[in-house]
């Protein structure tokens, strides 16, 4: 190539190395059995790896928009490095899904040809960052589920999903830990980092309850013991959630066993106003349930919020300009 | 030179003190003819050097007289630092990057979370200090964490263990 045909050899090229993901592996799970387990749907499969590569695909561009933004070159580094662990999953996931689903797409296709509405992801992972504060907050919610719900897929009677699993549970203690030190660190810090670190905690509140809200999808992959059931998530994560607040001298409203279920976290339910039936869910005057956050329905079904919209537009720009393209 | 020998000698690209045998990356070389099939664990999923290996594999595998070579990948198990060889970590240490201590063992229930960086004695590869500090868990890669020595005031790389 020359320098005058640069975007020529964006498709002027004979090695089939694709701009996806970077690494141009063609197949992620080449050699690796691919049989579907007996007795299982593998259209609920195949919706089941979009749901989790979903959550790990939207994750990490989030995380990658930080690179350049991050307060210490250190930090650039590790957040560029748990973006790459998280890419790395969605690969595995997204692959999963097109073999599983055998329609002729594969995990490029599923990456950069969808809309917003055939994405799967929880709306937790869409999240623009007001600041760093809100940043940790967040990715210590996701990894913290996350790395619950992928020590329990090491057991799953998908050998891939197993195997994804117990190779994510190694990374993702790492994105934890490195979440988790970071709120202690600000919550523990000045009076100002304290209470912006105090303000994000309570802000990312509303985005959780969706991660353990289980789908019909994954009920019935619970039935095949394939998949997990979110639900049986929650107190692990409220135990973290908890231990990490508390030793960042932070108030852990909202997370607590027992006030968990309720999206306006950070205010008291009494306080709030707000009548209360017994499951916590609250209700408005006229008794029927409020909607659990900004919209109806959840990001397992395709409801998202503007923000989904706007990574794809970045995420799939140059894939949908320059269809096969390769670099 | 059996396809085993010629793979085991390929270097690994982000750690090229390494070959990929040192790394434990190499999980099994079957020859059937002047065909091999060669199976690589990545080390972590989103891993970038694989395809690299993939290519430095093939490239040596084809030079040593191999016509048809196949590089598979297996997810499980799943990598640990605890099969980088003896001689691997000699290699890593000379090369002033602190190898890795045995890989954590899990009891059961929910993995443990850490709050405090690790305090577990690490030396210093430049000058053997046993007390060094560590500044970011990631280094310029996901399988490198970065540390400082307080005595010779040189900061080095120490591989994670996983």
């Amino acid at each position: 190539m020359s320098f005058d045909a640069a975007y020529e050899a964006l498709t002027d090229h004979d090695d089939d190395a694709r701009w996806a993901y970077g690494t141009g592996f063609a197949d992620p799970l080449a050699g690796v059995d691919d049989t579907v387990p007996d007795g299982v749907d593998r259209g609920e499969l195949a919706a089941y790896c979009l749901m989790l590569g979903d959550d790990a695909l939207i994750m990490s561009h989030r995380l990658q928009q930080w690179v350049t933004r991050a307060p210490e070159l250190e930090d650039e580094l590790a957040l560029a490095n748990i973006a790459l662990d998280l890419l790395g999953q969605a690969r595995l996931l997204l692959t999963r899904a097109a073999e599983v689903e055998d329609a002729g797409r594969d995990e490029d296709a599923l990456a950069y040809l969808r809309d917003a509405a055939d994405f799967r992801n929880v709306r937790l992972v869409e999240r623009a960052d007001a600041d760093f504060a809100h940043l940790v907050a967040r990715l210590l919610v996701f990894a913290t589920w996350r790395l619950a719900l992928l020590d329990r897929l090491t057991t799953s009677a998908d050998p891939v999903l197993a195997a994804i699993g117990a190779k994510g549970v190694k990374e993702v203690t790492y994105h934890r830990d490195y979440a988790a030190q970071w709120v202690v660190r600000l919550g523990d810090g000045t009076e100002l980092s304290h209470d912006r670190m105090q303000a994000a905690a309570d802000e990312v509140m509303p985005l959780v309850d969706e991660l353990f809200r289980p789908h019909p999808t994954e009920l019935r992959l619970v039935a095949a013991a394939v998949a997990v059931d979110p639900s049986t998530l929650r107190s692990e994560f409220d135990a973290v959630w908890g231990q990490v607040l508390t030793a960042a001298t932070l108030r852990t409203v909202g997370a607590a066993p027992g006030a968990s279920g309720h999206p306006t976290a950070g205010v008291p339910v009494e306080e709030a106003g707000v009548p209360v039936e017994e499951t916590g869910v609250p209700v408005e005057e006229t008794g029927v349930p409020a909607a659990t956050g900004p919209l109806a329905g959840s990001g397992r079904d395709g409801a998202h919020t503007a923000a989904l919209t706007d990574i794809l537009a970045e995420l799939q720009s140059v894939a949908r300009s320059m269809p096969g393209g390769v670099w | 030179m059996t396809a085993a020998a010629v793979a085991a000698r390929v270097a690994d690209p982000e750690l090229p003190m390494l070959t990929l045998a040192d790394l434990g990356i190499l999980r099994a070389v079957d020859e059937s003819g002047d065909g091999v099939v060669v199976t690589i664990t990545p080390t972590y999923s989103g891993c970038p050097a694989m395809r690299t290996i993939q290519d430095d594999l093939t490239d040596a595998l084809r030079a040593a007289g191999y016509a048809r070579v196949e590089v598979r990948t297996v997810l499980t198990p799943a990598w640990t630092t605890d099969w980088i060889t003896a001689a691997g970590r000699e290699k890593l240490a000379a090369a002033g990057i602190s190898p890795p201590g045995p890989a954590p063992r899990r009891a059961a229930g929910p993995v443990p979370l850490t709050l405090v960086p690790s305090r577990r004695e690490i030396s210093c590869p430049q000058c053997g200090n046993p007390a060094t500090e560590q500044i970011a868990a990631f280094s310029a890669t996901a399988c490198r964490s970065l540390r400082r020595c307080p005595v010779c005031r040189e900061p080095f790389e120490h591989v994670k263990e996983i």
